[in-house]
């Protein structure tokens, strides 16, 4: 952490969104995690992304659970909503959240310990349901705020700082989510916002469940020779298997792409993305071939990194129950509270 | 890009914009520093070790440092540099057991300074503490050259002038004043060893126009300048018009105002934008309800009955085109305005009637002095020229450090060395890092506007020419204005071999200076920078190829705000904020054969 706040000044010609703001009035208070934590970066590459695709800080809300990743949301959009809950019941208050309004833009970030340990059974529910929110785990292997033990993301041979390598199965979030059916599967690392920046947009605009799974160094207790996801390692064995580019609805797609090697992805909202594939042997449509090339890269020590699987067909919670259109806060109150005879009648049909 | 090589002296002196642009090379933020410590004496005299005359240069010096000053490219006004340099100069104790002395023996060389202005006293300051036998013709019976008789008592006291040119004789110059050299051959046969020519620009431009010379009441404005100051003018008539808007312009027609004159117009030939005057002199001429009337062009001096009535202009119109250049201008009419003075303010030359042009001393078509601008000596072996006399007008700060070259040739050409062997100018850099999050300077951006100079009441300040007009900053506001200071010299230092790329700097950076991306040439790397980098002026520092990916680190230096965010958030300490302290050479390292040492240490010294 540091001592001073950051310096209200800013470089003159910052560029400016379409609500006239810049990136500094996206930011949050100054981060207390450890310099040169992944985290930080992941809330850069977060500011950038709600910077660039317009979003009104009061339109957007900010849950999270236990644990540095955590932390998270007080640094990125001050004045948006936030809700700083239960160890690894983020899922539960987002759907709290996005029932009661699903206008809002929702941003859960949690953490490997936060979503595959305490918060596993939140976790595989909220793909389940198909929440319209973007789900990110700042993935860095171990529990930091309790000083460095592995949690569940930690691979097979993964040294610790002190004591005995790794020894049990990992917990792959993307292999998870894949299995359970989520809508829209990433992976980046936080030392790549080329890449990390457009798949947030892409799982920000994304109507369903979308993932994205970050590297995310720690660089107190997991960023030393032997660990498998230091900024070293992941540098060395991480590839793009795709990347893509956010298109803003405003914006016609100027560049050409090759058939075969690129597909715009068109988002429900009337956004679109480009995906551009860079391993033509890989379709990100298929959820078995996902499945059999992510194995296959994850057992010869690769880091496939990219948009995985994206899914635009299934209907999200609010569609597949049939909910109003309307946040409830804007409905009167005769539509939220039918009344005393409403109420009898319902609980006549259940005499 | 080539790595910067930041060993050269060169690449962190330009990113203290203050002390870069400064021709003396004032170390700016650290005497800053030692004022918010309460150091004055200390930062009076390292203001001396360069610059001289900290008490006169605070009150009126030309600050080539503000309009460099980074502040201003960050926000709008620059730091009020000058003005606290006063208020080291107001508050210091007594520092005379600090000055330079001269030896017990002299060293057996003399040299002869010709004019007792800021030059010539330069090079005393300098040379009479290595030993030199040294002596200054000074034509009128008082000294400072046109520190005393163009700058108004309202604005730089004479007892100030006194005080700092008292320290400067007191190390034992042989002044002798009326004593104007008439002939340059005789001085140099009365066996100097070395001459120094410092008399200045003395001649007042004239303005030939229809009727110049029909009426007594025409002045040349430093000549007039100079009857004042000597008490010998005491009165003006009550409608004055100044032909002319430079500094000088300035000085009288609030000079008028002073004299009896209730209507002041300063007639400027070119719009707003093209005046010579600096920005807070026109400020203060224009706060005692002065008129700056633009597009007049003098045409010829009106009379009735034999009697100068008035001035005829020519009204103009320019065209500027879009780079900001103005063509000569039409005419679109004429104007008569009444008055009862004018005073000519148009510029000043060197003139040298006294030097013989066979001796071997070079003159150019402008009749100025051919003198080399490294070493300042002329083609005539061992006679140097300093101040306005070597290149034209320019200013006192400008003539300071013309001083310190030609005492550094000077000391050289008489002890038989080659004046062009100099010693180069060091960099010390030392670390300024306390504890995890404690540097050893203020580096939490000060939000505040520029502190305002208190100035003497409307209504008091006309009672007396001497009354001068600034009250110098109190202590309030000094402490607020020393923290506006980006303390430049506190350089981003960063080492390659130790980064991992996490992009903390890059994302704490409160300006967006900083990116990790692949190496190109700079036209191509400016434009992919994470903020615009249009400022070519400001250099990049490029580093060494990152270990991890063999990227480059890449800051654009236009709009650091040396608030160490970066090297705070770096977790191998790759950056680091360490002060860099220019060693710049004057004759007595010279005389001493060594490179300049400094203290290493904290940011306060």
């Amino acid at each position: 952490m540091t001592y001073i706040a950051k310096p209200k000044i800013a470089h003159p010609s910052l560029p400016k969104n379409e609500l006239g703001l810049t990136t500094r009035d996206y930011e949050g208070a100054v981060s207390t995690l450890c310099a040169g934590c992944g985290h930080d970066s992941v809330t850069a590459a977060l500011i950038q992304a709600v910077f660039e695709l317009d979003i009104e800080p009061h339109m957007l809300a900010k849950i999270s659970g236990i644990g540095c990743s955590s932390k998270t949301p007080t640094y990125f959009v001050s004045q948006a909503h936030g809700f700083n809950s239960v160890h690894g019941r983020m899922p539960s208050v987002t759907t709290g959240a996005n029932a009661a309004n699903r206008d809002m833009t929702y941003i859960g970030v949690s953490g490997d310990g936060d979503s595959l340990s305490i918060g596993a059974g939140q976790f595989v529910h909220a793909i389940r349901r198909n929440l319209n929110m973007c789900y990110l785990i700042e993935n860095n292997g171990v529990y930091g705020l309790t000083k460095g033990q592995f949690s569940a993301s930690a691979d097979i041979g993964s040294k610790p700082k002190k004591g005995m390598p790794n020894q049990q199965e990992p917990i792959d979030p993307v292999s998870t989510a894949l299995s359970l059916g989520a809508t829209y599967i990433a992976r980046s690392f936080s030392g790549d916002k080329e890449q990390l920046v457009p798949l947030i947009k892409g799982a920000i605009m994304h109507s369903g469940f979308s993932l994205v799974d970050i590297i995310s160094p720690c660089v107190t207790f997991n960023d030393h020779e032997g660990s498998t996801k230091s900024y070293a390692h992941t540098r060395e064995f991480y590839h793009h298997v795709s990347n893509i580019d956010y298109i803003h609805p405003s914006k016609e797609i100027k560049a050409s792409y090759d058939e075969g090697e690129s597909m715009p992805i068109h988002l429900h909202g009337g956004d679109t993305i480009v995906l551009r594939k860079l391993n033509r042997d890989y379709d990100p449509t298929s959820r078995a071939d996902a499945f059999k090339f992510l194995r296959d890269r994850f057992n010869a020590g690769e880091v496939i990194t990219g948009l995985l699987y994206v899914n635009e067909g299934r209907a999200e919670m609010h569609e597949l129950m049939g909910n109003t259109d309307t946040p409830l806060s804007q409905l009167p109150y005769e539509g939220l509270q039918p009344g005393n005879d409403e109420l009898k009648k319902l609980q006549n049909r259940y005499r | 890009m080539k790595p910067t090589d930041t060993s050269n002296p060169e690449y962190f002196h330009k990113v203290v914009d203050c002390q870069y642009g400064c021709p003396a090379h004032t170390d700016v933020p650290a005497y800053i520093r030692m004022i918010a410590q309460g150091q004055f004496s200390d930062a009076y005299m390292e203001n001396r070790k360069s610059n001289v005359f900290p008490g006169i240069l605070g009150r009126v010096c030309d600050r080539p440092c503000e309009p460099a000053c980074r502040r201003g490219r960050v926000e709008d006004k620059p730091v009020a540099i000058c003005r606290l340099k006063r208020v080291a100069a107001d508050n210091r104790d007594d520092i005379t057991d600090r000055l330079p002395k001269p030896p017990p023996q002299n060293n057996g060389k003399k040299v002869a300074l010709i004019g007792a202005g800021c030059a010539s006293l330069t090079v005393a300051n300098d040379l009479r503490p290595l030993g030199y036998d040294v002596t200054i013709f000074e034509a009128l019976d008082t000294t400072g050259g046109l520190m005393r008789t163009n700058i108004p008592a309202f604005r730089l006291p004479p007892e100030v002038l006194d005080e700092e040119i008292g320290y400067i004789l007191d190390m034992g110059v042989d002044l002798k004043l009326n004593h104007r050299i008439d002939s340059m051959k005789e001085l140099l046969d009365e066996g100097y060893d070395a001459v120094f020519v410092g008399t200045g620009a003395p001649k007042g431009k004239n303005l030939e126009l229809p009727g110049r010379y029909d009426s007594d009441r025409i002045h040349i404005g430093i000549e007039w300048l100079e009857s004042v100051a000597f008490e010998h003018i005491k009165e003006i008539g009550k409608r004055v018009l100044i032909i002319g808007v430079g500094n000088t312009a300035m000085d009288c027609c609030r000079t008028s105002l002073r004299l009896g004159a209730d209507n002041v117009k300063v007639m400027a030939r070119k719009p707003r934008g093209f005046f010579k005057a600096s920005e807070w002199e026109l400020e203060d001429a224009e706060e005692e309800n002065v008129d700056i009337m633009v597009n007049h062009s003098p045409k010829e001096f009106v009379y009735e009955d034999g009697k100068l009535v008035g001035m005829k202009f020519d009204l103009m119109e320019y065209n500027v085109d879009e780079n900001g250049g103005i063509d000569r201008g039409t005419s679109t009419g004429e104007v008569v305005i009444p008055c009862d003075d004018v005073v000519l303010a148009i510029g000043q030359d060197n003139a040298f009637p006294w030097v013989e042009r066979d001796i071997g001393i070079e003159f150019d078509k402008w009749e100025c002095p051919v003198v080399d601008e490294q070493t300042m000596m002329c083609a005539r072996d061992g006679v140097f020229f300093g101040g306005d006399s070597a290149f034209g007008p320019k200013n006192i700060i400008w003539a300071v450090e013309h001083g310190h070259q030609a005492a550094i040739s000077m000391h050289k050409y008489c002890q038989g060395e080659d004046i062009r062997d100099r010693l180069p100018m060091g960099l010390n850099l030392s670390s300024q890092k306390m504890g995890m999050h404690e540097w050893s300077y203020s580096n939490d951006y000060d939000g505040d506007a520029r502190t305002q100079m208190r100035h003497v009441d409307l209504r008091e300040r006309f009672k007396d020419i001497k009354i001068e007009v600034e009250l110098g900053f109190d202590a309030e506001q000094a402490a607020q204005e020393v923290e506006r200071c980006l303390n430049c010299d506190i350089q981003t230092v960063f080492a390659a071999p130790l980064c991992i790329e996490c992009d903390a700097c890059l994302d704490i950076c409160p300006v967006d200076c900083l990116t990790i991306t692949k190496n190109g040439d700079e036209d191509d790397l400016r434009t992919r920078l994470k903020a615009p980098a249009e400022n070519r002026e400001q250099d990049l520092y490029v580093s060494d190829a990152l270990p991890q990916t063999a990227r480059v680190m890449v800051k654009d230096e236009d709009l650091c705000v040396h608030c160490g965010l970066c090297a705070e958030r770096c977790p191998t300490g790759a950056w680091d904020m360490q002060k860099s302290k220019i060693l710049i050479p004057y004759a007595e390292d010279e005389a001493a054969g060594v490179q300049p040492k400094t203290a290493a240490g904290g940011a306060g010294k």
